[in-house]
């Protein structure tokens, strides 16, 4: 299975227009291929067009050009084969923990077949003591847990994450990130991670997309070739996050008067 | 905080810090005087209608009320009897709960003070009648017109009850409905939108000529009032709630899965409730005012009926007794409401206050 290529984003570009009415290049000529089974971070200062390619992946939004095929298949809208998990706020607050990770199978009325499986992702999170509360009742961290676990419990084949930890302390954070990795190792599902954070990406993924500002391109895609768990203090950690930084940072500088004859 | 606190100014009595339960610091003898005293002022006035003399003349009706031979004055007393009971009963039964405990204490100050207002106005309304009669009766005369034609009451109370619940009942779902077509299709709103606006401030009883010769009976055109009366603020402010769903919440539940039915009834809807109930409540208000009106206005019951029919007759002992009835059936329908809605929207406990 893992290697087969999955995900297939092909000359993919995307505009939209700002408030003043000027079309705003969020995306340009992007290619990327996500293989079956891979935990990619897609990483670049805010204003990158990361979110938005999240967004054409998630069949939240359209290109303008190119094209995007899970598994050969164009895609034309949102399923909950592409699982997404948003930045914060995103669970329904007048349902409880267990309504809302129940929340996709009632949707598609496939609860009453897999309603066993709701503790199991409670089980999974360890949010086992909270089922009955509200979402306001919880901590942000466990609200993101419960988000990922709606997402999971439709066993999608990837499962798109927006920032889903920007908002969090870093302690929480780095407890979710190890509970997304024991999730994504058990499930064998493809994670897309959007992120700004490089410890996060370095931490996590397979590979790393960068991007840049502005005109929205990917510099460069990098391999992680580190084993896991990878302590955060190792010297290729380090290394790793140096270049990455440079890259960044460079990624993010002024950018260059593009000359036309 | 409690009667006693209030007049033993001074000696230091042990204040409860803010969140803390005053309960905590309050003994058992204490909470014993403490009921005690929330009985006093309704003693006091059993005392007055019994002690006080009658310098006033009045004219001393006795009634038959299921073999009893009852005066008004014997009547005022029962009530106040049954009031010193309740509170009684009231105190045990809060005894044994810190919060219920908490709410009674809060209460006494009031209670008391009410009675000694009981006292005061049979003082001046009967016993020396130093208010202008009849305008002004004292508290026993009030009571003589439940004496008199209570079960006349009581069916002018059922047909204000029915033509209300019948009225608001539909206000409310015909509200909603057009609240969520407003708020959920564009076009609905572009062209229902202005008309709920301009009609929306019309008071509904300025309609009750159109809607006496349009319907077919009194009942169904004072019907009609209340519909419209309570369909504005439900409509527009469901409306509202559905129009300021935020837009994640629809995609999630688009990237779970679910189509347009669910993204109507299970997230617009839900998030509308909190205003839907604003919009109740405030209709709610508006719903009695009609009521009132259009009974006083040409319907044949009801309790705006009974007031207009007893004050050609300067019968404002009986005014007053509708005004009674009216406080508690309005308040216990505002109950009802708030628990409909108190359960309904259980999840928002904690979030607003």
């Amino acid at each position: 299975m893992s290697g087969e290529i999955l995900l297939e984003i092909e000359s993919v570009n995307r505009t939209y227009l700002d408030t003043d009415e000027n079309s705003v290049e969020a995306l340009r000529d992007i290619h990327l291929s996500v293989r079956h089974g891979e935990f990619i971070s897609i990483i670049g200062p805010s204003g990158c067009g990361k979110t938005t390619l999240l967004r054409l992946i998630a069949g939240l939004d359209f290109p303008e050009s190119g094209e995007i095929t899970l598994k050969g298949e164009p895609i034309t809208g949102p399923s909950p084969d592409r699982g997404y998990v948003f930045q914060q706020g995103s669970l329904f607050p007048w349902l409880t923990i267990t309504q809302n990770i129940a929340s996709g199978l009632k949707a598609r009325n496939t609860y009453q077949a897999h309603k066993e499986e709701v503790p199991q992702f409670i089980d999974l999170i360890g949010l086992n003591g909270f089922e009955k509360a509200y979402p306001h009742q919880i901590s942000g961290g466990m609200a993101q847990r419960v988000a990922i676990a709606r997402a999971l419990i439709n066993h999608p084949t990837v499962l798109l994450l927006d920032e889903p930890m920007g908002a969090l302390d870093a302690f929480t954070r780095a407890d979710l990130q190890d509970k997304l990795l024991e999730l994504w190792k058990n499930n064998e599902t493809t994670m897309i991670l959007v992120t700004h954070d490089v410890d996060e990406a370095l931490y996590l993924s397979d590979r790393i997309v960068i991007m840049t500002p502005r005109s929205g391109k990917i510099s460069e895609i990098l391999e992680v070739p580190l084993p896991r768990p990878r302590p955060r203090n190792s010297h290729d950690f380090a290394a790793m996050r140096g270049s990455i930084l440079e890259k960044l940072h460079l990624a993010s500088a002024a950018p260059q008067p593009e000359y036309t004859i | 905080m409690s009667i006693l606190s209030l007049i033993s100014k001074g000696t230091a009595l042990p204040r409860p810090k803010p969140g803390q339960s005053p309960s905590l610091f309050v003994s058992n003898s204490r909470y014993l005087l403490e009921s005690a005293v929330s009985v006093t002022g309704f003693v006091a006035a059993i005392l007055v209608n019994v002690l006080f003399p009658q310098v006033a003349e009045i004219e001393t009706k006795v009634y038959q009320i299921g073999g009893l031979e009852l005066t008004a004055n014997l009547a005022y007393r029962i009530v106040l009897s049954g009031i010193v009971l309740l509170y009684a009963g009231l105190s045990v039964f809060s005894f044994f709960d810190p919060a219920r405990k908490e709410k009674f204490l809060s209460r006494v100050a009031f209670r008391f003070a009410s009675g000694l207002a009981l006292a005061l106005w049979d003082i001046l309304g009967t016993k020396l009648q130093w208010l202008p009669m009849p305008f002004f009766p004292g508290p026993s005369r009030i009571i003589e017109a439940f004496l008199l034609e209570g079960g006349f009451i009581f069916q002018n109370t059922l047909y204000s009850l029915r033509l209300f619940t019948v009225g608001f009942a539909s206000g409310v779902a015909f509200g909603v409905g057009t609240g969520i077509l407003i708020g959920w299709f564009p076009k609905v709103y572009y062209w229902v939108f202005p008309v709920l606006k301009i009609t929306g401030v019309i008071p509904a009883v300025a309609w009750m000529p159109f809607a006496l010769t349009l319907f077919p009976t009194p009942f169904s055109a004072a019907a009609f009032l209340i519909v419209i009366c309570a369909w504005f603020p439900v409509a527009f402010l469901t409306a509202q709630g559905i129009a300021s769903t935020p837009r994640t919440l629809f995609e999630v539940a688009r990237t779970l899965g679910a189509k347009t039915p669910y993204l109507v009834f299970h997230v617009a809807i839900p998030h509308a409730m909190p205003q839907i109930f604003t919009g109740i409540s405030t209709a709610n208000g508006f719903a009695f005012t009609t009521l009132v009106m259009s009974e006083m206005m040409g319907q044949p019951g009801g309790l705006g009926y009974y007031i207009n029919a007893s004050k050609v007759w300067s019968a404002y002992y009986k005014v007053f007794a509708a005004i009674l009835v009216m406080a508690i059936l309005f308040s216990a329908i505002m109950k009802v409401i708030g628990a409909i809605q108190g359960r309904a929207l259980r999840w928002q406990k904690g979030v607003v206050r």
